[in-house]
């Protein structure tokens, strides 16, 4: 018997290498050095990883725009420009964080590289789940990143909420996986592979006769994404894990997870099963309405701004599942669009959640709020920008964002789906408004100051400055977006 | 004697049944991830006789990337289940409930 080993493509994986590589880095060194490695080192290394896996997207880009898309690694990763758009925009992502997370660990006293190390290991996964092209290779990914998000969830040991919080995450998250490779499973006996080309081609080229390990494999990997991008009723995690997490983590988890989770969701449901999309579509109707409706409802009697904006982040889950739903290259395009505007805005959003916090993490009612933007009418006005992006405001992504996701429905037919949807939003928005309106209500705690430290101000200053720029002038990552689904759509 | 691919399926359905029962019923952090580990292993037991029955090599392959998981998993888990005990010395899960809302 011969081993045929597969051809390795390495510009198509160099991202993941770099992450991962860095991740080596890091560990090594603080193995290595005498004493402790400074922070500086680990948040540069994390800042030149991700510069770096951003150059290489661009070379990536040029290569796909040269000789068109391509698998490697016998089919199991592919590299088109979705793929490239994802990747780049969960490195700027990691980016953000990272800095945020310098200036939180300078203020909670927060020494060693574990932070960092695990942040460079589970961006790897995120990374991984955005080229995917196999259930296998999508298990690996989001266990990567999973793995080492339970533990950064549990990196803040003098609140027990945080241990309690990661013991949650990580019970149910091992449930979702689980779930998830049961369903995949269930697809390879179906099609006979897990490659989600090849089970495009069997699902195409043949009828299947005995649909039943068919529509339940799929429909445990529908149920085990939809723990992963927290939709109702699999959201039970979500909001306490965000509390419980330390902030700059929580960022990192809102973004990084929702566009790994959604890229690979977009591949499963629209490159593997697309010639089934009828029979996905009820099961996604019904996940889409709860998720909005309850995420937006039950954000508004939440006192905790962490709590809420785990909630808003459901809430935004089923917008981001609409474009799955219309199934079309209109929806996905406008699923990529929505995913990477929300990405940085959260970061920058959960940055200023995080200079709010204090030391121990601690200040996360809504009443810490009232009157920031009278007392510091430049951080309480970016938290407004913020806000009203997400809540959809006019002139902000979050707009343009919501706009193309319901086009994209109306078009696909859902009609009844879309005005849901809009009455979701119309919910969320009290909260948002409530929220702005208690940045500018009067000043109650006179005069107590937070210091912005250079980094993170630098952050929130990006996430406002791409919210604002882009909501005006959406047209190149709208063109950006539809470029990239252009090639993986039937 | 030959057993039939099928009943191998259902045996592995009926362990993943048990495991999800018994994480949806139990209270106890360490029982509640046994049952996760009962779970992937009837998928592992799915993906073997699909493998068999498709002859096909890869469904065997993917067992031993379950499994290397599966450790993965058991080693942060059991570390966060360690923390958590240190701080309350119960590893029930009713007992966590600082975080409600």
């Amino acid at each position: 018997m011969k081993l045929v080993i597969p051809s390795i493509h390495y510009l198509a994986i160099l991202p993941v290498l770099i992450f991962f590589g860095a991740s080596l880095v890091l560990v090594l060194a603080s193995a290595l050095a005498r004493g402790k490695v400074p922070l500086w080192v680990a948040t540069s290394t994390i800042v030149t990883a991700g510069a770096a896996s951003i150059v290489v997207n661009v070379v990536q880009w040029r290569c796909v725009a040269r000789a068109g898309a391509s698998t490697t690694i016998a089919h199991a990763i592919v590299l088109d420009d979705f793929s490239v758009v994802a990747s780049g925009v969960i490195a700027l992502s990691v980016i953000m964080t990272a800095l945020v997370a310098h200036d939180w660990a300078v203020r909670e006293r927060v020494s060693g590289v574990e932070f960092h190390i695990l942040a460079l290991a589970s961006s790897a996964g995120a990374l991984l789940m955005t080229q995917a092209n196999d259930l296998i290779v999508i298990f690996l990914g989001l266990e990567i990143l999973s793995i080492g998000l339970y533990v950064l969830v549990a990196f803040d040991r003098r609140r027990a909420t945080s241990s309690e919080a990661a013991l949650k995450y990580f019970l149910l998250g091992g449930f979702a996986s689980a779930i998830f490779i049961y369903g995949a499973a269930l697809l390879y006996g179906a099609s006979g592979s897990t490659n989600l080309t090849s089970i495009s081609y069997f699902l195409g080229s043949n009828v299947v006769l005995h649909p039943g390990l068919l529509y339940a494999g799929g429909a445990l990997l529908l149920v085990g994404f939809a723990f992963k991008v927290a939709a109702v009723p699999f959201h039970l995690w979500s909001p306490d894990v965000y509390e419980g997490a330390p902030t700059p983590v929580t960022g990192l988890m809102a973004s990084i997870v929702k566009i790994g989770a959604f890229a690979a969701l977009l591949r499963v449901i629209i490159s593997a099963l697309g010639t089934q999309l009828d029979t996905w579509r009820p099961i996604l109707f019904v996940l889409i309405v709860l998720t909005t409706v309850v995420g937006a409802s039950l954000a508004l009697v939440q006192r905790n701004v962490k709590r809420m904006l785990a909630y808003s982040s459901i809430n935004h889950a089923g917008f981001i599942l609409l474009g799955v739903w219309a199934g079309t290259v209109r929806g996905s395009s406008a699923t990529l669009f929505y995913v990477i505007t929300y990405a940085p805005i959260v970061v920058a959003t959960f940055a200023i959640v995080t200079l709010i916090g204090g030391v121990g993490d601690e200040h996360h009612s809504v009443e810490h709020y009232q009157g920031l933007a009278r007392r510091q009418p430049w951080l309480g006005g970016a938290l407004a920008i913020l806000l009203l992006s997400q809540l959809g405001a006019p002139l902000t992504t979050g707009f343009y964002a919501k706009y193309t996701v319901l086009a994209s429905v109306v078009d696909g037919g859902g009609g009844a789906l879309a005005l849901i949807a809009l009455v979701s939003a119309a919910i969320a928005a009290f909260f948002y408004l409530r929220w702005t309106l208690a940045l500018y209500s009067d000043d109650r705690l006179d005069g107590a100051r937070v210091v912005v430290p250079k980094w993170t101000g630098a952050v929130i200053a990006f996430g406002v400055a791409l919210t604002v720029v882009f909501g005006i002038w959406p047209g190149p990552v709208a063109t950006l977006a539809q470029h990239a689904t252009f090639l993986f759509t039937p | 004697m030959n057993v039939p691919a099928a009943w191998y399926l259902v045996l592995a359905a009926v362990l993943f049944g048990i495991g999800a029962f018994g994480f949806l019923t139990r209270r106890s952090a360490l029982i509640m991830f046994m049952c996760i580990e009962l779970m992937l292993n009837a998928v592992n037991l799915t993906f073997v006789t699909f493998s068999r029955t498709l002859s096909d090599i890869s469904g065997q392959a993917i067992v031993f990337f379950v499994m290397v998981v599966a450790a993965a998993e058991v080693t942060v888990g059991l570390g966060i289940v360690v923390a958590v005990f240190r701080r309350r010395s119960s590893t029930s899960v009713d007992e966590l409930s600082e975080l409600k809302g």
